[in-house]
């Protein structure tokens, strides 16, 4: 009874902070490309807690771990990310006061290192030369061998990592264009974004093209996506709902990124800009329509990128 | 002569070879041995001017390359040579 009396407690506080989860704007680009009946926007997925696409992911994940009673009071949830999800598990972790463990490879940036440790979140780190599978062996471990004290959320295979985008995302994208969207483009990493968003925008409208990308080659420049040919294929991955699935060239999302910024006030991560390379080779290959695409994160956390491309 | 750790992601590439013995002077030398007994690891490696890729880190031992003669670092019969992808668009430390 006391158990089930925290718990409450527990679904409360996760239940509060949902308001600060997704409806992002949808940002009109206007001036790198022009088309004259072709429209891009872009969901400026920064601007909620956490600050990247993962919050909605993450909040999905931990209320619904809360709600099946995996995640109880006191009990550390435990991933491997590379990133933006292990900072937004922190930090709704950090407003719910739930603990946060995360498997990181070492060679993850020291800015993400230190936001982190800032939100209060335990680090592990699993060897460079494994990259991220080696992290969710990692995750998967520690909750194996004390599945008291962790709960593995598992991004990579947990289905509310998809669902969190078929409930909010692709409902906010269609509202948001008063339902003209033509076509939904993104890139591919736990591939929730593309999946969860492609699935409802099917259900809505099975016309809407949904095109997904990937980076080109296995050593890429685009943190968060995945060359599916060499990776570990995400669980949740369903290649059968892409209509097109192209591959983008680091070097390309760069100069785009430097493009957003100088003409769209943009300052955006290379993969935000990577989806908008997307974007645009569909809209070149089409006379009308709407484009939606995310930019999952600003240049916020990548300092030395930017300043490599501005020096 | 050195010993070449493979990256997780490229093992497919490898028969899932972790590491291979390789014979070259220069990591250079011992990169291009790991190509061409694995052929398809190439277009991951290198780019079309047959420089090593943009994104593709490389030590020797604990050092970046970068911090000592690049391609051209001389390897003995002890070093271990690593092939590390960049995380977040090359901002990348080993340790």
């Amino acid at each position: 009874m006391i158990q089930a009396a925290v718990d409450t407690r527990l679904s409360e506080r996760i239940e509060q902070i949902g308001k600060f989860v997704g409806k992002t704007p949808l940002f009109p680009i206007k001036r790198v490309f022009h088309k004259p009946g072709v429209k891009i926007y872009a969901k400026l997925e920064w601007q909620q807690l956490g600050g990247s696409v993962k919050a909605r992911p993450a909040y999905q994940i931990i209320k619904e771990a809360i709600r099946s009673g995996k995640l109880t009071d006191g009990k550390h949830l435990v991933d491997a990310s590379s990133g933006n999800t292990a900072i937004a598990y922190a930090a709704i972790g950090s407003a719910a006061g739930i603990p946060v463990t995360i498997c990181i490879p070492e060679n993850a940036s020291a800015e993400r290192k230190l936001l982190l440790r800032s939100y209060g979140a335990k680090v592990i780190f699993t060897p460079a030369v494994g990259e991220m599978d080696d992290a969710q062996d990692c995750a998967r471990t520690l909750s194996e061998e004390k599945p008291y004290e962790y709960y593995y959320a598992d991004q990579y295979s947990n289905v509310n990592n998809w669902k969190a985008h078929y409930l909010t995302t692709a409902e906010e994208v269609y509202q948001q264009t008063n339902g003209k969207i033509t076509h939904f483009v993104a890139g591919l990493g736990t591939t929730g974004t593309f999946v969860g968003t492609t699935r409802r925008l099917k259900e809505i409208n099975p016309d809407i093209q949904c095109i997904s990308f990937q980076p080109d080659t296995a050593f890429h420049g685009l943190e968060g996506w995945k060359h599916l040919e060499t990776a570990r294929v995400p669980r949740i991955y369903d290649a059968s709902v892409a209509d097109q699935n192209f591959g983008v060239d680091t070097m390309e999302a760069y100069e785009w990124l430097k493009r957003l910024a100088r003409e769209e006030g943009l300052l955006v991560s290379p993969s935000a800009a990577a989806n908008l390379a997307g974007a645009i080779r569909v809209a070149e290959q089409i006379e009308e329509g709407v484009i939606v695409t995310t930019f999952a994160d600003s240049a916020d956390k990548y300092g030395e990128v930017i300043r490599e491309l501005f020096k | 002569m050195a010993k070449l750790i493979i990256p997780t992601p490229l093992r497919k590439f490898t028969n899932n070879q972790s590491s291979v013995e390789t014979r070259g002077e220069t990591v250079l030398d011992s990169v291009r041995e790991l190509t061409e007994k694995y052929p398809e690891l190439r277009q991951h490696v290198f780019d079309q001017q047959g420089k090593i890729r943009s994104f593709v880190r490389i030590y020797v031992g604990d050092n970046d390359i970068k911090s000592l003669d690049n391609e051209k670092t001389q390897v003995q019969q002890d070093s271990v040579i690593s092939i590390i992808p960049a995380i977040a668009g090359g901002v990348c430390s080993k340790r």
